[in-house]
């Protein structure tokens, strides 16, 4: 039931280490993510400045016209963010799987430079894996 | 195209009436990204001094809306980052939200903008932004001594404002 559009993982700074597209229309090149990912970490941060009460950490959901996007943040500073359909559940289960994934399989591995771009052949197989719409709606449970 | 108003706008001073609802602030800015209405019922945490505050909020809600139109998994033509858009062209997001807050946005044709920013576990609050958008055009656009791209200074609307988000749950 669920469709995924997209995933990005950005590091502390703002820059995109990972990205993945899974069916949008209009693929965005690489630049175009890039930015896309960079304004996104500017808008969260500027999020907590107008927040009028305090201890606000940042959007975690922007609800668009035909998307919606689930945004977490870890203890770090890294940002993982999924674009869904409108109304799609279990998001936060699914992110916080992915950033298990992401412990598991990049953060262990030994060839991975911190803040780097992910280039992990075991995390996007087992991130297939999680993503596959079944699986998705088992989180719920 | 004037941008972010000049320095002499500044909307009318927020009259704290303490409510007790859920409502934190509203704001109303037109095209041009001058803040038309500031008010607040409930705001413990200020960060910045008036004017910077509502620059910030224009700026964030100008940069979001051309990030979901650049995002929009639907379409296939994708325009650069950051060019401006007249109201109602490309996608647009209706509300986001936070751990301790959640923004409601509404852009009219005419390109006014109205954001309410309320409790995060409040329900959706499109219908209630179209409401407060009636009261403007009744109370404010209605109103002959009313000049457009000027703050809004009426004590009845105000009082119909505070009335209407008291009574949102």
């Amino acid at each position: 039931m669920v469709a995924i559009y997209g995933l990005y993982i950005i590091n502390k700074s703002g820059g995109l280490i990972f990205y993945k597209d899974y069916g949008s229309a209009g693929r965005m090149d690489t630049n175009d993510s890039l930015r896309v990912a960079s304004v996104w970490h500017s808008m969260h941060a500027i999020s907590q400045q107008l927040s009028p009460v305090v201890g606000c950490l940042g959007i975690e959901l922007l609800e668009a016209d035909t998307f919606d996007l689930h945004c977490f943040q870890s203890l770090t500073g890294t940002k993982f963010f999924v674009v869904c359909e409108p109304g799609a559940q279990h998001m936060e289960g699914l992110l916080k799987l992915i950033y298990e994934l992401y412990t598991d399989y990049v953060l262990k591995n030994p060839f991975y430079e911190l803040e780097m771009p992910i280039r992990c052949e075991l995390f996007e197989i087992h991130l297939t894996e999680a993503l596959q719409k079944d699986r998705v709606a088992l989180l719920g449970r | 195209m004037q941008f972010f108003g000049g320095s002499e706008i500044s909307p009318s001073l927020p009259a704290s009436t303490a409510a007790g609802n859920n409502a934190h602030m509203i704001y109303v800015f037109n095209r041009n990204g001058v803040c038309l209405l500031y008010r607040e019922w409930n705001r413990p945490v200020r960060t910045l001094n008036a004017q910077q505050d509502h620059k910030l909020m224009f700026g964030l809600l100008f940069s979001l809306k051309s990030l979901t139109t650049k995002m929009d998994p639907t379409s296939l033509e994708k325009r650069n980052l950051g060019v401006p858009q007249l109201p109602g062209q490309g996608c647009s997001f209706h509300s986001f939200h936070t751990n301790t807050y959640k923004l409601s946005f509404m852009e009219t044709p005419s390109g006014i903008k109205i954001i309410l920013v309320t409790h995060p576990r409040t329900g959706d609050l499109r219908d209630p932004l179209k409401y407060i958008y009636n009261l403007y055009v009744e109370y404010v656009v209605k109103n002959p001594l009313y000049t457009p791209g000027t703050p809004i200074r009426f004590e009845l609307f105000n009082t119909a404002l505070d009335q209407y988000v008291r009574s949102l749950s």
